[in-house]
């Protein structure tokens, strides 16, 4: 069996998964049963990553040949993401059973089949080639998470369900009506083909229409400052695990699709110059950071926190993409990965807190540092990694953003990621200051260190962001290639 | 509903058809329009006629709500598992050509029994958000009454 017939089993068992998974009883046996497909799943988008870097994987489901069948097309760009998102799958399922079974007693083998299922969705926006496809997938993956989100212990986390499944609809909505107006035009599903057919009609109303329909469709998905709304509340009241699981895939996968649709399909030469896509998406994603570190400064549930901070984050990769070079889209690719990193230790450091305190308030965090202190140390450093301290998988992140702001001769962004990531420091501050800096009150419960089935996974990603802080072999030669790819699909003339 | 003798004679003349419709949509959907998802609606609309004249009770006891998940989960895996055959006998995921011989044969019997479990899910799934719903209701009358004998 050569790599190709193994790509499409990264989305294929865990979707067969989770139909076991549902009918399975008790805890141990759903979790074991999702953990084994999940690193299943990783270990071929590992071996797909090298592999795709070389030269584009296809594989045409039922042997029909596309554009007519569907076909599986993976490159540098999307092997880079499948193995992000199966990778920190896998690590965000270590951590959970001992939280999930405080928060689900019950049933879990549903809860995790739609864990699964949203798994494979997101896995499947990556890896696919059609279009149509496209849509299917995060229609498959946005309902499961709606509902797993509102399986969060507190009541309010059925609303923010409900609103993020309103929200959510909303934009898939304007992605089909996006693809279905390019059908409309191209006659072709089929990506590839499709980027062959729309320098015959790209001259209307129709495609420039559906250029701004996915754009904001996606937008949503991605939570792109104003269209942000349905994220941090879903983030703060979701269960731990599925908070992890969320922050450090799902916003990634709709950066991509994204960036597939305005690199590979519609082209740069296209996409850029037909609608001022640059200056929108570098005020958006200015206003993102600013806005999202701001509120962040004076979020009390840290949750709800580390949710601004992500919209914040989600401003810097943006940034990345609308300086449209090959630097930008490299500084984009790599802080995709390097955030998925820092924000799961994060959240994974905080949702540990929660199980043992039973809150993520500030003010019952006082004096945690002495009583917890793995757990903090993790989450300070962690919080260095998203500052972007030198040695962190943050500082490449940002070092990259900032060399690719100075070719293209942008100063003043330069000033302003240093901006922001000094309000980064204000936010991380507050915790470490109330965690060690004051006594714990009399009136808060004294609490233990926390088990090390929740302690061991959140330093395992505190590590990866210092190894990746120190080798970047991996994470910058994936997002240089994921960048070449984007742009050499393109139409020649685009900046180099 | 049972007791209005206009509704249940009508409803006993036209279950039966609709339920055969349905089986009639399943298996005619690789010639004509339809299919396993029309055909799974069509079939479980059945049931909750059923359920509506004769009350939830008696159409559980035709078919419990476990045997719905059981069920449900099942037609996926039907579904995959004729993928995998393709794979397993040398071909792609979802390729029916290596199952027989004939080629049109081959896809015929691959769409048929890949659709089958398309039909499957769905209408346990359809049936299962009724049930849903329906207990919900009756849940709340019993929160309801257990109030009412508190005041």
């Amino acid at each position: 069996m050569n790599i190709v017939d193994l790509m499409p089993f990264s989305v294929l068992v865990p979707l067969i998964a989770s139909a076991v998974v549902a009918m399975l009883p008790g805890r141990t046996l759903p979790w074991a049963l999702t953990f084994l497909a999940t690193l299943i799943s990783a270990v071929i988008a590992a071996l797909v990553l090298p592999a795709a870097t070389d030269v584009t994987l296809s594989y045409p489901f039922g042997n029909w040949p596309p554009p007519i069948g569907i076909e599986y097309r993976v490159d540098a760009a999307n092997a880079f993401v499948a193995l992000l998102v199966s990778g920190m799958a896998t690590l965000a399922l270590l951590w959970a059973p001992i939280s999930v079974n405080r928060e689900v007693p019950k049933r879990q083998g549903p809860f995790y089949a739609l864990f699964l299922l949203a798994l494979s969705g997101l896995l499947g926006i990556t890896l696919t080639g059609d279009a149509f496809n496209v849509f299917v997938f995060l229609e498959i993956s946005s309902l499961a998470t709606y509902a797993l989100v509102a399986y969060g212990s507190d009541r309010r986390a059925l609303l923010a369900a409900f609103r993020y499944l309103i929200m959510g609809t909303i934009g898939a909505t304007f992605l089909l009506i996006g693809i279905a107006f390019l059908y409309m035009m191209t006659g072709t599903l089929n990506m590839a083909d499709m980027a062959e057919r729309l320098p015959e009609v790209r001259d209307t109303r129709s495609v420039r229409a559906a250029l701004a329909f996915i754009i904001v469709g996606l937008g949503l998905k991605l939570a792109l400052l104003p269209l942000h709304l349905w994220l941090p509340n879903a983030y703060a009241y979701a269960p731990n695990f599925v908070t992890i699981f969320l922050a450090g895939t799902a916003t990634k996968v709709a950066l991509y699709v994204m960036l597939r649709f305005i690199f590979t399909v519609f082209a740069p030469d296209y996409s850029f110059v037909v609608l001022p896509l640059a200056t929108v998406l570098m005020v958006l994603a200015v206003a993102g950071m600013f806005a999202g570190s701001w509120v962040a400064m004076f979020q009390v549930h840290l949750k709800r926190m580390l949710a601004y901070s992500s919209v914040a984050q989600v401003g810097y990769m943006v940034l990345g993409v609308s300086l449209v070079t090959a630097a930008g889209l490299t500084a984009a690719f790599l802080h995709l990965f390097n955030h998925a990193l820092i924000k799961t230790a994060l959240f994974m450091a905080i949702g540990t807190v929660m199980y043992q305190t039973g809150s993520a308030k500030i003010d019952d965090l006082r004096g945690l540092g002495r009583q917890m202190p793995w757990t903090m140390t993790a989450f300070a450093l962690a919080g260095l990694s998203i500052i972007g301290v030198p040695t962190t998988a943050g500082f490449i992140s940002k070092w990259y953003l900032i060399l690719a702001a100075v070719e293209s001769g942008a100063w003043w962004l330069v000033g302003l990621i240093v901006l922001t990531s000094m309000m980064a420091v204000v936010y991380v501050w507050r915790v470490i200051e109330a965690a060690w800096m004051t006594e714990r009150p009399a009136n808060l419960p004294m609490v233990r260190e926390a088990p090390l089935g929740l302690l061991v996974p959140t330093w395992i990603l505190v590590a990866l962001n210092f190894y990746f802080g120190l080798d970047t072999r991996l994470t910058v030669g994936a997002a240089s290639a994921a960048a070449e790819v984007m742009l050499g699909s393109g139409v020649s003339g685009v900046n180099p | 509903m049972s007791d209005n003798g206009i509704l249940r004679v009508v409803a006993r003349f036209l279950i039966p058809l609709i339920m055969l419709f349905g089986l009639y949509i399943q298996f005619h959907g690789e010639y004509s329009p339809g299919g396993g998802f029309q055909a799974g609606v069509v079939f479980a609309a059945g049931w909750i006629l059923f359920a509506l004249i004769y009350g939830l009770e008696d159409a559980l006891k035709v078919i419990p709500q476990r045997a719905m998940y059981v069920l449900a989960a099942a037609g996926v895996l039907l579904y995959a598992a004729v993928g995998l055959l393709g794979v397993a006998m040398g071909g792609r995921y979802l390729d029916f050509y290596p199952l027989l011989d004939s080629p049109h044969a081959a896809q015929q019997l691959g769409i048929i029994t890949v659709e089958f479990g398309v039909g499957v899910t769905v209408a346990t799934v359809v049936m299962l958000i009724f049930t849903m719903f329906a207990r919900r209701k009756s849940e709340w009358k019993a929160i309801l009454e257990e109030g009412d004998e508190e005041t």
